[in-house]
């Protein structure tokens, strides 16, 4: 017991790095930046695993050491204390008189008893009679409770190693009009847990029919993120039309749908020198601001020499001195498209992963540099860029955990154990009856309340005993 | 009335209220410091508490009306961005403010704790002049992560938990100062007022023992929220890392008490600290945290 405290405690100090350092897994932009800033304490932390705290090895030694010591700790007790249910209060003590609230009452032994065992019953003691006296207990449910929260705790550290063991967890970037079948080829980043397999995915294919953002005009901060998408489950059958919002997720069984992100896609025809068609369609572009201002990349590497261009997309565009172009407001008001169009080796054939929103301009030359309303063509020496439209797009998380139905489960039972375990006051009263009549009391834990129990018992004796006479 | 008369009404609540707190705090000042009588120099000090009893009621109808003052201001807060007052660190600071006296109001009545009332009202004075100077914000709609039934009952918990946890620390610090003084041979005159030390004793721990079923469900209540918006219900947040180690802390001050029997100096500091990872989590995470708690600046 004291050890899966201490160990608790110790969970509880180890958490603490990972929420002063950044994580690898909730912000990996923030580790790179620390390492460029102290690279040598960086290795060193590092190598401490401090940017993977609560994926550490000492984080889940502690982890699974508490599961350990609280199992071999709770379940024992709660044997006994199964085994306890049917028995009767232990035997009354031999002297009453340094028991709590000892007192002796004035009324003649006859009928003593019965008048305290009919208080004690109504009162929903458990009554043991003996020849001259009575031992009664009463609060037997603070330790059930107190095993049934310990027994909650274990069930949670169960559902979260689980969740763990279990399951998949991917996102994927859709422009609407887009269709998604749940296939790990089709996301943009996905990950399987030990013992998740391909083909445990749920079935599901989704449209994406539409999606609305609003945003108050005065801050720009959005007030409404609502999806529709059209969804078959199983793939092939007859699709539905759903909603999705930020807090409710779409679910088909443990698995998940979230809408995490948005943003817009620009939609571009680029012709060569003689108008044939080169590329054409939308291109997601990041966005940088609360108000939207998104950059991206359109990479034509099948065009010779090979074209890049940087770009930028102002859903409603706003110029300044000090900043130049930017967008002063997060829906599409007054669109702009600016290209900046590069010419050379766009650096793709030499294996290194390159990011899709820009383009490394270091082997380019830059042509030329257009800002473009929709249905503006911009003719760069190469050829045209159209600016055609645009569309939003949607960053859907999808998660699997079949773990954390349990988790829910444990958490409610845990809450339940804790209430019963802290308002409930176990306690004894004995009543003897050899000659004298004696009343006196323990109260567990030194909880109060006893003495007025006690004072009311001793009323309903002696008041009893009056209306016999 | 539109939402920007409201929300000026509001604020000259809440002004109202810091005024009604600082005239508490100066009846309370006075309570404690004028109840001491010195006759003549040679003399022992001796101690008249029916010459500040008029003090000390004022001060608590002061800290009532403050208290319905600053309840109206959260109420028109909230009515005037049509939501639960909770989207930010200033509706959580006047907020929290009100919780923390409202705790104080209703161990007032059930246990007579007026000497407490200085401390109290210095804490709200501090919360709400922060709040309304540093923290404030202009009243606004949620953003969409915040739209959802759990924001009422995920924030309502922790904050009713933090309201009393706090006066649970109050309470264990008045311990160790009263318990200090009488190790040094006894109390000063003005602390004669307070309870014994073993009142002091029981009462943090009977509110904390009340309060930390509370906040187990404000984490849980959290963790479903976190759920359905975040798509996973535990991620060590730093919120959440915190939130987790406050509860691991009051857990071991519960066990502490009922197990290993602590009582008094050891069980007021392990109160304190566990409160204080509660404070650290407030002020820290939504101001230098990086996590996913911090929305529309704080």
């Amino acid at each position: 017991m004291r050890t899966a405290l201490i160990l608790l405690m110790m969970l509880g100090v180890a958490s603490i790095p990972g929420s002063l350092f950044p994580q690898r897994n909730q912000n990996p932009m923030k580790v790179t930046e620390f390492f460029k800033a102290n690279p040598t304490l960086a290795q060193w932390l590092d190598k401490a695993k401090i940017f993977d705290v609560y994926s550490s090895p000492w984080f889940s030694a502690i982890y699974i050491l508490l599961f350990i010591s609280l199992i071999g700790c709770v379940l024992p007790r709660s044997i006994e204390h199964a085994k306890a249910i049917g028995k009767q209060p232990p035997l009354t003590p031999k002297f009453l008189e340094k028991m709590e609230g000892f007192t002796e009452l004035d009324r003649p032994t006859e009928g003593a008893l019965d008048d305290a065992e009919r208080w004690l019953k109504k009162n929903r003691f458990r009554v043991r009679r003996e020849d001259e006296s009575i031992s009664a207990e009463k609060g037997y449910s603070r330790e059930t409770g107190n095993l049934l929260f310990h027994l909650s705790l274990i069930v949670i550290l169960f559902a979260v190693a689980a969740g763990g063991l279990y399951g998949s967890k991917g996102e994927t970037i859709l422009n609407v009009g887009d269709r998604f079948i749940n296939t790990p080829t089709s996301y943009d980043n996905i990950s399987f847990s030990k013992f998740q397999r391909e083909g445990d995915m749920a079935p599901f294919s989704l449209r994406i029919l539409d999606f609305k953002a609003t945003y108050d005009v005065v801050t720009s901060a959005p007030t409404d993120y609502t999806l529709k998408v059209a969804a078959a489950n199983p793939i092939g059958s007859k699709e539905v039309l759903k909603t999705i919002k930020v807090n409710s997720p779409l679910t088909y069984g443990s698995t998940k749908i979230y809408l995490q992100a948005n943003g817009y896609s620009p939609v571009v025809a680029v012709r060569d020198k003689s108008g044939k068609l080169i590329f054409e369609g939308p291109v997601t572009f990041l966005p940088q601001d609360a108000n939207l201002t998104s950059i991206g990349a359109i990479k034509l590497p099948d065009m010779s020499p090979q074209i890049g261009m940087v770009a930028s997309f102002l859903p409603t565009a706003a110029r300044s001195a000090k900043r130049g172009a930017f967008s002063s407001f997060p829906e599409v008001l007054d669109p702009r498209l600016l290209v900046s169009v590069w010419m050379g080796d766009l650096g793709l054939d030499n294996g290194n992963p390159q990011s899709v929103y820009r383009v490394d301009t270091s082997k380019m030359k830059n042509i030329g540099l257009k800002a473009l309303s929709i249905g503006d063509v911009y003719n760069f020496a190469q050829g045209t860029i159209t600016f055609e439209g645009y569309r939003s797009w949607v960053n859907l998380q999808i998660v699997d955990d079949p773990g954390k139905m349990y988790a829910l489960v444990g958490a409610i039972l845990a809450i339940l154990g804790l209430l019963t375990s802290l308002f409930t006051r176990q306690r004894r009263i004995w009543i003897k009856a050899d000659g004298r009549v004696q009343i006196a009391g323990l109260a567990k834990n030194g909880v109060p309340g006893l003495d007025e129990e006690l004072l009311s018992l001793q009323k309903a004796l002696l008041k009893n005993d009056e209306k016999g006479l | 009335m539109t939402s920007r008369n409201l929300a000026y009404l509001s604020n000259y609540s809440i002004y109202s209220a810091i005024v009604l707190y600082t005239i508490a705090f100066f009846a309370h000042a006075i309570e404690v410091s004028f109840s001491v009588k010195n006759t003549s120099e040679n003399e022992k000090t001796t101690f008249d508490f029916s010459r500040t009893e008029r003090a000390g009621r004022i001060g608590t109808a002061m800290m009532i009306l403050g208290f319905i003052f600053l309840f109206a201001g959260v109420i028109l807060r909230g009515a005037s961005a049509h939501r639960v007052p909770w989207g930010n660190m200033y509706e959580f600071s006047i907020t929290g403010a009100l919780a923390f006296s409202g705790a104080y109001l209703f161990a007032l009545i059930k246990y007579k704790l007026r000497w407490l009332g200085l401390p109290v009202s210095i804490a709200v004075l501090l919360t709400l002049g922060t709040a309304i100077t540093v923290l404030y914000r202009p009243s606004a709609p949620l953003v969409p992560a915040l739209k959802s039934t759990w924001l009422a009952i995920h924030v309502s918990a922790a904050i009713i938990s933090g309201g009393v946890f706090l006066l649970a620390n109050t309470i264990a610090a008045t311990y160790l100062i009263l318990d200090r003084m009488e190790e040094r041979g006894g109390r000063n005159e003005w602390a004669k007022k307070l309870p014994s030390l073993e009142t002091l004793d029981q009462l943090s721990y009977r509110l904390v023992a009340f309060v930390f079923p509370l906040w187990t469900f404000a984490v849980i209540a959290g963790a479903i929220w976190a759920e359905s918006a975040w798509g996973r219900y535990w991620g060590w947040d730093p919120k959440e890392t915190w939130a987790f180690i406050t509860w691991v802390a009051y857990a071991a001050y519960l066990h502490a008490r009922v197990t290993a029997g602590w009582r008094g100096r050891k069980a007021a500091w392990l109160c304190l600290f566990a409160g204080s990872t509660f404070l650290f989590n407030y002020v820290y995470v939504n101001i230098w945290g990086t996590g996913r708690h911090t929305y529309s600046g704080l």
